[in-house]
């Protein structure tokens, strides 16, 4: 979750030597020292949730403690090694990161690397369908309260923004619960698929893990729907969060551009007021817009964590909430790094889109 | 507050202190929609506090009680008689629960602002006028945290802090501690970026010729400049807070039943009950969660619109005099007091 303040923009200006900035510095540069931050921030993240994992304990006396006596306790604390000192760990830790080895689950034994891609696609699935929800509704709203400023529509669709930001979304998630699946039975109370379509889906070759394509591509209609039906709650919960931020953005920046001689003389030469909303307005916002966008993937990652417990979604989210709760640190590391390197990535192409657009981001 | 002083500046040195106070100030530059939402807003925030403040008297039953005189409470009672929101599955008072929440909501509001404020506002000066190596790594570090999902990092160090105990003390340290941890980069932007425009100001400049010391200077000098855009964060952040507390709760890591209410805890045990159309001991804290954030955020929103130039919104000063609509009325620049954008830190 972050705050309703409009874009607030990476700081990589600032990071730049500035002998960069009297060079000029190509788009190759500034790509190659954005794409080099990556590292430190996926370092800082790992380091402090490595070492705040630890400062309770070591894992296994977490997840097994009171269940074994001391002494085999002592033994299995010996044999994975978590009894030497913190930072010839911590190296290892980051040693066995760096080869692509995430480790193994204690509660359920399983590999990490394996856990992370089953949940993964379940919550970019999520993430996906939310997107297409929050861009659906956000953008065209966002436009009509820019163009009618100041009138009933605007005053209604800001509101309307706000309401979505202060309803938390399991709140949303267990009220649309309550009314389409319990109330009026339209749509499944809980999960990704029925059990037959899930059974069915798995059977697949090769299957991607997310439903909805793995159903387009068995061409199994009664499959399709099935996971169509489910997804459309937890999409539209997740979605109206996010979709609120977006209506926010798209009026402030439209507002912002529609007010610039251009789209004047564009009027005056006889430019469709829609087309002028559409289009000469809305093209030069998209830079703030895409740079929030970024930010909004932690946003929906975090508020994936939430939609996935109310609506059991199987998701990441919906497995850290079990890990956590099983003290499995092992399991919950593995996701903390993997979202961190996700949300790493997506401001590198965030900030990579948004110089491409505007040269001046790159000076 | 007639509507001929609305056009005062904000920083118009001679108009009275309570009218240069954040809230008020911002009141008096309010027309319309955005009047009627600050209003809105005050009115909701004025109602949680006062509920919070006046929670013994206006709560029925105690937060944890489960039985009075006449016996045990019945679990799961459909709102009405002597229980006017029903019971819960655990047989607690449902209005009680709501109402005894808002003192949890407000003290980790407290402690989670007054704590990041604290923290950031001290990195972000140090960071923002010392500069150098240790500014970069702070600003990479502080972009880390802000990147990153918040309320993951807020349940990683609500287990570290509270590590499964749960007395009213530890459990709102650890939801505010958690939540401070994600809110200081965000104070630290605003204040970095401040202070590195004020540094170069002349008045910096000349509290150096005359010899104040640096930390005289941060202090007394840059402090003061730089901490104008507080009262937004702290209204936004102040609403942040109270989500993150929520999901905190609703993921189970929040504070127990029996030392305080809090909402997100009780929507966690609601969301069962949904299932089989249960619907009162779900919909009444969520009811209050956005109420309060709501409020705040709805102060918070008319204050950050009506810093900006660009969104404030226009007295009409005579309607429909010009065809052409808002556009044409656009202010054509902004007065020199008016308070920087917080967009563009």
């Amino acid at each position: 979750m972050t705050t309703l303040i409009d874009a607030p923009p990476s700081d990589a200006d600032a990071l730049l030597p500035p002998t960069k900035k009297q060079a000029g510095g190509g788009l190759g540069q500034y790509i190659l020292v954005r794409f080099l931050l990556i590292f430190p921030t996926i370092l800082i993240l790992v380091t402090m949730v490595f070492f705040l994992m630890r400062v309770t304990g070591d894992p296994i006396t977490a997840a097994m403690g009171g269940r074994l006596p001391p002494d085999q306790l002592q033994e299995r604390i010996h044999a994975a090694g978590y009894d030497r000192p913190l930072l010839v760990q911590y190296f290892e830790y980051l040693g066995q990161l760096a080869t692509g080895n995430f480790g193994t689950t204690l509660s359920d034994n399983r590999k990490v690397i394996e856990m992370l891609t089953t949940y993964g696609a379940a919550t970019l699935e999520l993430a996906i369908n939310a997107l297409i929800v929050a861009l659906l509704v956000g953008i065209p709203l966002g436009m009509i309260a820019a163009h009618r400023r100041d009138h009933l529509p605007d005053a209604v669709l800001r509101i309307l923004a706000i309401l979505f930001y202060a309803t938390p979304v399991f709140f949303a998630g267990m009220l649309m619960k309550l009314v389409f699946s319990v109330w009026l039975g339209w749509l499944p109370v809980a999960g990704r698929a029925g059990t037959r379509t899930e059974l069915s889906l798995t059977a697949l070759e090769a299957p991607t893990g997310i439903y909805w394509l793995d159903a387009l591509r068995s061409g199994n209609t009664a499959a399709f729907s099935d996971v169509m039906s489910h997804a459309v709650l937890p999409a539209v919960t997740l979605g109206l969060l996010t979709a609120g931020v977006f209506l926010r953005l798209v009026r402030t920046n439209v507002i912002g551009t529609l007010g610039k001689d251009y789209v004047e003389a564009g009027r005056s030469r006889g430019v469709s007021e829609f087309r002028l909303v559409t289009k000469h307005a809305y093209k030069p916002a998209l830079i703030p817009i895409i740079t929030v966008m970024g930010l909004q993937i932690a946003v929906l990652l975090g508020g994936a964590v939430l939609t996935e417990t109310t609506f059991e979604w199987k998701g990441l989210g919906f497995q850290l909430a079990n890990y956590l709760t099983a003290r499995d640190f092992v399991a919950v590391q593995g996701i903390v790094v993997l979202l961190a390197v996700i949300v790493a990535v997506t401001n590198f192409i965030v900030d990579i889109i948004a110089a491409l657009i505007d040269p001046r981001v790159r000076y | 507050m007639t509507a001929e002083t609305t056009l005062e500046p904000v920083t118009n040195p001679r108009a009275s202190f309570v009218r240069r106070l954040p809230v008020v100030s911002h009141f008096n530059k309010s027309v319309g929609l955005q009047r009627f939402m600050l209003v809105v807003g005050l009115v909701l925030t004025g109602i949680f506090l006062l509920t919070a403040l006046a929670a013994p008297l206006l709560a029925p039953y105690g937060f944890a009680q489960l039985s009075d005189a006449d016996g045990s409470f019945p679990t799961q009672q459909a709102p009405g008689g002597k229980h006017l929101l029903g019971t819960t599955v655990g047989g607690y008072d449902v209005l009680s629960r709501v109402i005894w929440g808002t003192q949890t909501a407000l003290m980790v509001i407290i402690v989670a602002v007054v704590l990041s404020i604290f923290a950031g506002v001290i990195l972000g000066l140090v960071s923002g006028y010392i500069g150098g190596w240790l500014d970069r790594v702070l600003v990479v570090v502080a972009d880390a945290i802000y990147a990153f999902p918040s309320l993951l990092l807020a349940i990683v160090i609500a287990i570290v802090i509270s590590g499964g105990q749960s007395s009213l003390l530890g459990g709102i340290l650890a939801a505010a501690a958690s939540i401070t941890v994600v809110f200081i980069p965000q104070y630290f932007r605003v204040i970095r970026a401040e202070t590195i425009r004020l540094k170069a100001e002349p008045f910096v400049e000349s509290a150096k010729v005359v010899g104040a010391s640096n930390v005289r200077i941060m202090s007394r000098h840059i402090f003061r400049n730089a901490t104008r855009t507080l009262p937004l964060i702290f209204t936004l952040n102040a609403s942040e807070a109270i989500l993150t507390l929520a999901g905190l709760g609703f993921l189970g890591f929040g504070i127990e039943p029996s030392s305080a209410a809090e909402w997100g805890f009780d929507l966690n045990k609601a969301l069962a009950d949904v299932t089989s159309g249960i619907w009162w001991t779900g919909l009444f804290p969520g009811l209050a969660i956005v109420w309060t954030v709501l409020g705040l955020t709805l102060v918070g929103e008319s204050i950050n619109d009506l810093n900006d130039p660009r969104l404030r919104g226009r007295r009409r000063t005579s309607r429909k005099a010009v065809p052409a609509g808002p556009a044409a009325t656009e202010p054509a620049a902004d007065g020199p007091g008016t308070e920087t954008e917080l967009s563009n830190p």
